[in-house]
């Protein structure tokens, strides 16, 4: 095979080439929906995200009107039922929706993930029949962004230990307390809100962003998702009315149940991002020569490759047995743990391989290698930490919690 | 409008293309097949734009095996409302324009839309056969389509510039880049295409004029070779007694 010239290929690095890999046929796993949900939102993500993202995450500015592309798309929410905004498709169609935005940034599948999984679904989930009808079509069409309120600056894996919290006042609840780094809370109408009330128990309440004592202020400085805005939420006895609490909860199972909901799709989403670094590595090491050779005949750049693919197939049956199991009603929190935690560190693994394999310019944003990577640092640690879901699997199969 | 949109399979532009052993046919083993972009970016897309602006139908038709039923439902999901396949597996251009013209012979359709060729043998032969047959007006390269009452404005790509022409429904037109621009199908179109009708039809008697029989890859290209600007001789040189082309 001919090799082009290395400047060649240095000038078309920014065009996005990016092919799907399927080495076990999994595609023959998924229907036609799925794949046809899957090139859909990969056509948009080369048309819409690829040409602006390494732009956007250079200035770390959140490319907000994305927001109704996403919507326009249907990837807001997309197996939630259509009469609520939603998309009443099945769970492996929503996995492979986040696998493809995130295969374009992370931070733009976290602007998905926040709106469907964890503002529209507990609102569709614990919420009134008023309260659906008035939220989820804007959130659905993207007319009204939403953020999700639980970590607090003082308790981040420990959520159980909030103290943000609500004292009854009649037809309201006054709202006082913070939270602390909240994904698109500087640009959000509302946000899911989750409080301890006088009785000790977590609730869940919708706060408008124009509600008396109730700011957004952005967090500044971060080196991960950087075209992702993350904020805090700051209360100062904010009037809730009683019309804006989740009716159907009251403890942590509420914001559990939304992170097991964003917690899958992550497991989806890190196969995009480690399949993005994986596709340009491959292309690279064959199209870059030193030696005389590509680098791809190098037997070290090969370990690497087929590391990278077998983990990538692994990580693939993983996400795709989840998915069946979560079609049937029966993926536990245990297993969604487990992939979550598996596919992520994966994907931050292959970034950091596929790094190399670009040598220098695997540090420059021609290539998408770096931003993944540093991305990938961030889905590490939020949706429960690495060693936050080890705990979890170690709780599972031994009974014994080493948490406290 | 009431529009028929023929929409052919192709493989994606990126697939590796190798034939089978005796060189006699395309190899499809490890072919992505996607639906022929100038059918689904522009012809569809124009059809469906004129239906949203004053009524009318789409109807999707392709000549193909059960194969072909992906490519299909995406054209119902972008938006078209129904799809006849003709259960066949198509050989030459004349056979597809027989089968097609069988169909719309009948229907009565206002406008026949296709792309202007598809872009795995390029060779544009359909539309003009199928408006043969039915003996309609073709035109063809369309980059702009404007309906005014039954009278179609048509802006056609020609060398160096553009030809307008106005023609009467019903016509056969090609759709070159520009007619329209592409639309992704959302979740909820993809959900919708799984109830619409997708009608499949038997073959009607059509022979092939001309059969393919034997395929050759062009050969592999050659690595460029850099010539120093100071060594002009080498250059002339090289054009002379390697490329012969001086
Ligand atoms: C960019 C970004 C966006 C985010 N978006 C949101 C959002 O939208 N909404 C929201 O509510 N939150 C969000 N988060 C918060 C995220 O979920 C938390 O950062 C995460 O849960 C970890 O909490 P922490 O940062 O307080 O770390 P800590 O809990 O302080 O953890 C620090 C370290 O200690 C370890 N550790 C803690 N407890 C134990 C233990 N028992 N045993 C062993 N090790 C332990 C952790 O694994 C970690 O390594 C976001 C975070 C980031 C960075």
């Amino acid at each position: 095979m001919a090799t082009p010239h290395n400047a060649e290929i240095n000038r078309k690095a920014k065009e996005d080439r990016f092919q799907g890999h399927d080495y076990y046929n999994i595609d023959e796993l998924l229907n036609e929906d799925h794949l046809l949900a899957r090139d859909a939102v990969r056509t948009w993500v080369k048309q819409e995200v690829s040409p602006i993202i390494e732009d956007y995450a250079n200035r770390a500015e959140c490319p907000t009107h994305l927001f109704k592309g996403l919507a326009e798309i249907g990837a807001f929410g997309p197996s939630l039922p259509a009469e609520y905004g939603g998309g009443g498709m099945d769970e492996i169609a929503y996995g492979v929706i986040m696998q493809e935005l995130e295969r374009g940034d992370s931070g733009i599948r976290s602007m998905a993930s926040v709106q469907g999984s964890l503002v529209m679904y507990p609102i569709y989930r614990f919420g009134s029949e008023e309260q659906k009808r008035k939220y989820l079509p804007k959130l659905g069409a993207g007319e009204f962004i939403g953020c999700f309120g639980l970590t607090e600056p003082d308790h981040g894996s420990n959520p159980a230990g909030m103290v943000t919290n609500v004292k009854d006042d009649g037809d309201a609840y006054i709202l006082n307390g913070a939270k602390m780094w909240i994904t698109n809370s500087p640009v959000a109408d509302i946000a899911v809100v989750w409080a301890r009330d006088e009785e000790g128990k977590i609730r869940g309440l919708i706060v408008e962003k124009d509600f008396k004592g109730f700011s957004a202020p952005e967090i500044h400085g971060k080196w991960s998702l950087r075209a992702s805005i993350t904020g805090e939420l700051v209360f100062e006895d904010v009037r809730v009315p009683k019309a804006n609490v989740l009716p159907e909860v009251a403890s942590m199972r509420g914001p559990l149940s939304c992170l097991s909901k964003a917690r899958y799709g992550i497991a989806w989403g890190a196969i995009g991002a480690a399949m993005d670094c994986y596709d340009s590595a491959l292309r690279y090491s064959l199209e870059r020569t030193q030696f005389g050779k590509p680098i791809g005949q190098f037997q070290l750049t090969q370990k690497k490759l087929a590391e990278m693919i077998t983990e990538i197939t692994k990580a693939q049956l993983l996400a795709w047995r989840l998915g069946t199991l979560a079609n049937q009603g029966k993926a536990t929190p245990g297993q969604i743990s487990m992939a979550k935690r598996n596919n992520v560190n994966m994907a931050l693994e292959i970034a950091r391989e596929a790094r190399q394999i670009h040598g220098g310019m695997g540090i420059t944003n021609e290539y998408p290698i770096m931003r993944h990577m540093m991305n990938l640092e961030t889905v590490l640690t939020y949706e429960g930490t690495h060693d936050i879901h080890l705990l979890i699997t170690g709780h599972d199969v031994t009974g014994l919690d080493a948490f406290k | 409008m009431k529009s028929l949109v023929c929409v052919s399979k192709t493989p994606d532009t990126t697939s590796k293309i190798s034939f089978t052993n005796d060189q006699s046919a395309l190899d499809t083993g490890n072919i992505q097949f996607i639906m022929n972009p100038y059918d689904e970016w522009y012809a569809l897309v124009r059809a469906l734009e004129l239906q949203e602006a004053q009524g009318g139908s789409v109807t999707l038709i392709n000549v193909g095996p059960a194969a072909n039923d992906a490519i299909i439902r995406k054209g119902l999901a972008i938006g078209a409302e129904k799809a006849i396949r003709i259960e066949a597996d198509p050989q030459s251009a004349l056979f597809v324009a027989k089968q097609i013209a069988g169909h719309a012979k009948a229907e009565n359709y206002d406008i026949i839309f296709l792309g202007k060729e598809t872009i795995d043998y390029n060779g544009s032969e359909v539309g003009g056969m199928i408006a043969e047959l039915l003996d309609l007006p073709f035109i063809s390269y369309a980059s702009h389509l404007e309906m005014n009452g039954n009278t179609a404005t048509i802006h056609r790509d020609i060398e160096g510039g553009t030809e307008v022409v106005e023609v009467e429904t019903p016509f056969v037109v090609s759709a070159a880049k520009g007619l329209a621009e592409q639309r992704i199908p959302n979740m909820r179109g993809i959900m919708m295409a799984k109830s619409k009708p997708l009608q499949v039809i038997q073959q009607a008697e059509a022979g092939d004029l001309a059969v393919a029989v034997h395929f050759e890859a062009p050969p592999p290209k050659k690595a460029v070779t850099l010539v120093d600007p100071e060594n002009m001789e080498e250059l002339v040189r090289l054009l002379h007694e390697e490329a012969k082309v001086i």
